[in-house]
This record gives structure tokens, sequence and C-alpha cells, in this order.
């Protein structure tokens, strides 16, 4: 299963490879990782077939996460991607909000691996 | 009878004398009861200035205290506007530090196991994976630790010390604050932030803290301009805040730029005015384009000039001496 996470800060990277190091390497789980929406944009114009999941921060400089989410439905209709939205504000008006703009799943920050790797699970299923 | 005469004559004459002795006596004390009641009201109104004087610099020194209360306050004011985004900023190096040393307890559970294994491959893999993370565990603390000094140092009382300030950092780091201050606030607002630092800025001489709230200051008023923008305009508005360094005719300038709701002719020479301010009571306290008037021009030499269009931009360049 390929997973694109999209955040602006380049640390989460080798946070996801570490944290799925056995997922990865029994080819479980595969991840790529884009620093902004536009970049998430441009990874999707080649490689939107393989994407599955799509793990994107909101708050990010220039186009946000929800703006990112708005234009992965709208672009991509079939096969749509799973999309999560990852937040520092995990208030009910921005998960609402994530929500009703298309994301299958809204997460918080400091991120619950444990609980992703779950969810990750049963997306496999 | 002649010398009855002459003693008649005499007599008169020393009469006369007498009588004008007298009155010219009665006129002397006159003039120095007058001279002395003259000195009496001297005095007295020497008194009066006196008291008046001790009462005017009691009222000045109260002023000077006031003034520095409202300093005080103001500051109070723009670190409570940006507790939320220091919050936010130190959030997000905590959670680093806390995931790295997470994923590194499991690291060396896994270590463990490969070197049983005898899989050295592996081992040398997730050392070299735990030293980088130990490494980013500290870069994250650091991190942290900056933000909180950078809040300290903001709180403080200014020591107006001026030291070499890496002005590009300054900025950057206060434009990330009054962000996320605002943005915690309402959580619906976003904007683009841009930075256009010349790389090649040497430190500049500067109080730092005190550069640092006029930097706040501008920050805090360009994301309150485009929020106000936003409230009104098309769905397009794409809310924007810029802040770039440069060097130009042998001074130093900082540029701050939002395409909010601008500012009206009509106001556009009283904004430095202290108490003026157009937020809504309560909201602001008037003192923050002052404040930094004082401190860019009269501690620091420098120039603050102001470009907008209503209903468009507003741009505040801050022109510094290259020492």
């Amino acid at each position: 299963m390929k997973i694109l996470v999209v955040d602006d800060e380049a640390d989460v990277q080798p946070l996801f490879l570490q944290r799925f190091r056995k997922e990865i390497k029994n080819h479980e789980f595969e991840f790529d990782f884009a620093l902004s929406g536009e970049e998430a944009l441009d990874y999707m114009k080649e490689k939107h077939s393989e994407i599955v999941l799509i793990l994107s921060d909101i708050n990010m400089p220039g186009m946000s996460g929800l703006e990112l989410l708005l234009r992965i439905r709208h672009d991509y209709e079939v096969p749509p991607p799973v999309v999560m939205m990852i937040t520092a504000y995990g208030d009910d008006e921005n998960r609402n909000q994530a929500m009703s703009s298309g994301a299958n799943d809204f997460l918080t920050k400091p991120l619950d691996f444990n609980l992703l790797k779950e969810k990750l699970k049963e997306l496999e299923h | 009878m002649a010398g009855i005469v002459a003693l008649l004559l005499l007599s008169v004459f020393i009469g006369l004398n007498y009588y004008n002795q007298r009155t010219s006596n009665r006129r002397l004390s006159v003039a120095n009861a007058q001279i002395i009641t003259a000195n009496e009201e001297l005095a007295e109104r020497q008194e009066e200035i006196t008291v008046q004087r001790d009462q005017l610099s009691n009222t000045l020194s109260e002023l000077k205290d006031t003034q520095r209360q409202l300093i005080q306050s103001e500051k109070m004011a723009s670190l409570g506007e940006l507790t939320a985004g220091i919050a936010h900023e130190i959030q997000n190096p905590l959670n680093f530090v806390n995931n790295f040393s997470e994923v590194s307890v499991e690291l060396l559970e896994d270590l463990i196991e490969e070197a049983k294994a005898g899989r050295t491959e592996d081992v040398l893999e997730i050392a070299g994976d735990l030293t980088q993370n130990l490494q980013k565990i500290n870069h994250h603390g650091r991190r942290a630790d900056g933000i909180v000094k950078g809040m300290l140092e903001h709180s403080r009382t200014s020591t107006g010390q001026k030291e070499p300030t890496d002005l590009n950092k300054l900025a950057d780091e206060y434009l990330r604050l009054a962000y996320h201050g605002l943005r915690a606030k309402d959580k619906s607002f976003n904007a683009e932030l841009i930075t256009a630092f010349d790389e090649s800025l040497l430190p500049a001489n500067v109080i730092q803290q005190d550069i640092g709230r006029v930097l706040l200051n501008l920050f805090n008023n360009a994301f309150y301009a485009v929020h106000q923008k936003q409230k009104t305009a098309p769905p397009d508005y794409k809310p924007t805040v810029e802040v770039s360094s440069l060097k130009k005719d042998g001074q130093l300038q900082l540029i701050v730029k939002d395409n909010g709701n601008g500012i009206p002719e009509s106001i556009k020479d009283k904004i430095m005015q202290p108490f003026f301010t157009t937020k809504p009571t309560g909201e602001g306290t008037g003192l923050g384009l002052s404040l930094s008037y004082d401190i860019v021009v009269k501690s620091h030499g420098g120039n603050i000039a102001v470009n907008s269009k209503e209903g468009e931009f507003t741009e505040f360049i801050i022109s510094l001496p290259l020492k």
C-alpha cells in the first residue's frame, strides 16, 4: 500500500520511516513524501493511480491541507484516494471543516502512531 | 530789633527745615513699609512658585511612571496576543522530541532482536538511525528553548543595550509567532507568509527586544488588516503577509507588506500618534506604532515610512543605519 505524507516539516519523514520500519521491510507499506500541497499535487499528477492513501498536515505555508484536499477530491474521482488530515488544532470546527471537505479521517498532533498503524491496517483489508 | 527779626527768621527756618525733614522721614518710612510689603509679596510668590515647581515635577514623574506602565502593558498585551502562537510553536518541536524519543525506544528493542539474530547490517542501520534521532531530539529541544528565550526577552524590561542581531532570523521568528497567535484565536484564518531575506545581511547593532517589538507590532497589524479584509472579500482573496530585508543607500531596510484593507488617506498622518487606533475599544492600545516610531527613530536613529493604498495594501519600511 502506497502512502503519501504531506507535511512542511521535513523531520516527519525519518519518523514515519522508522515507525513503520518493519512494515516497510515486509513490503506492507511504502511511503513517499511531499513538503507542501503544491508538491503533493505535482506528485499526484504522475502517480495518482499508485497512491492509496494521503496523510496531510492542514497548517502549511502556501496551499493549506484543506485546499489540497479539495483539489484532490475535485481532480481525482477515480479511484478516490483515502485522505486523512493531520492537525495540531484538534477542535470540532477544524474537524468538521475537514470532514465536510471530503476527508476520510482526522488525526491530531502529536500523532499517535499506534492508532495510525491500526487505522492503516484496517485499510489494508 | 534786627536781632529779634533775625531770631524769628532763624526759628521759622528751623521750623520749616524740621517740617521738611519730618515729611521726608514719613515718606521714607512709607517707602520702607512698601518695600517690606513688596519683599513679603515677593517671598510669598517665590514660595508659590516653588510649590508649583514641586507639583509639576511630581506630575512629570507620575507621567513618566504612567508612560512606563503603558509601555509595559502594551508589551504585555502584545505578549498576550502571542501566547497562543508561542504555545503552538513550542508544541511542534516538543512533538518531535516526544516522537523521536518514543521511536528510539522501539528501535532499541529491534536492535537487540537483530543483534541476537546476528544480523550485523540491520544492527548498524538501526544504530545509525538512533544517532540521527538523538541529534533530532537535541535540535528540536534547542528550537523550543530558543522560543522560550525569545518570549522571556520580549517580556523583560529593555536593557537598552545594542548588540549584534540577526534581523532575518528575528523577523522570521516573530512572523510565525504573530501568525499562530492569530490562528489560535480564529482557526478559519489562513494566510500566505512570504519571506524574502537578503541572506548577505550582516548582524545589525540594535536593541534586539525593542526591534523585535517593532516587528511584532507590524506583523500583528498586517495580519489584522488581511483578516479584516478577508471578512468581506470575495472567496478567491488570498491573505498575504510578506517580510523582506535588503540593503539600500547605506541603510538596512526591513519591509513588512500586507494585502489587507490599507490605510485611508485621511488617517495616514495620525497612525504614529499615541493612543490612535482604528480597532474597537479594548482591542488595541493605540500605542503600538507610536512606540515603534520611538524605538526606530529615537533610539536607533532610523526611520519608519509607510506606503498604502486603501483597499489594496500597506507597506511599512523600517530603515536602520548600517552602523
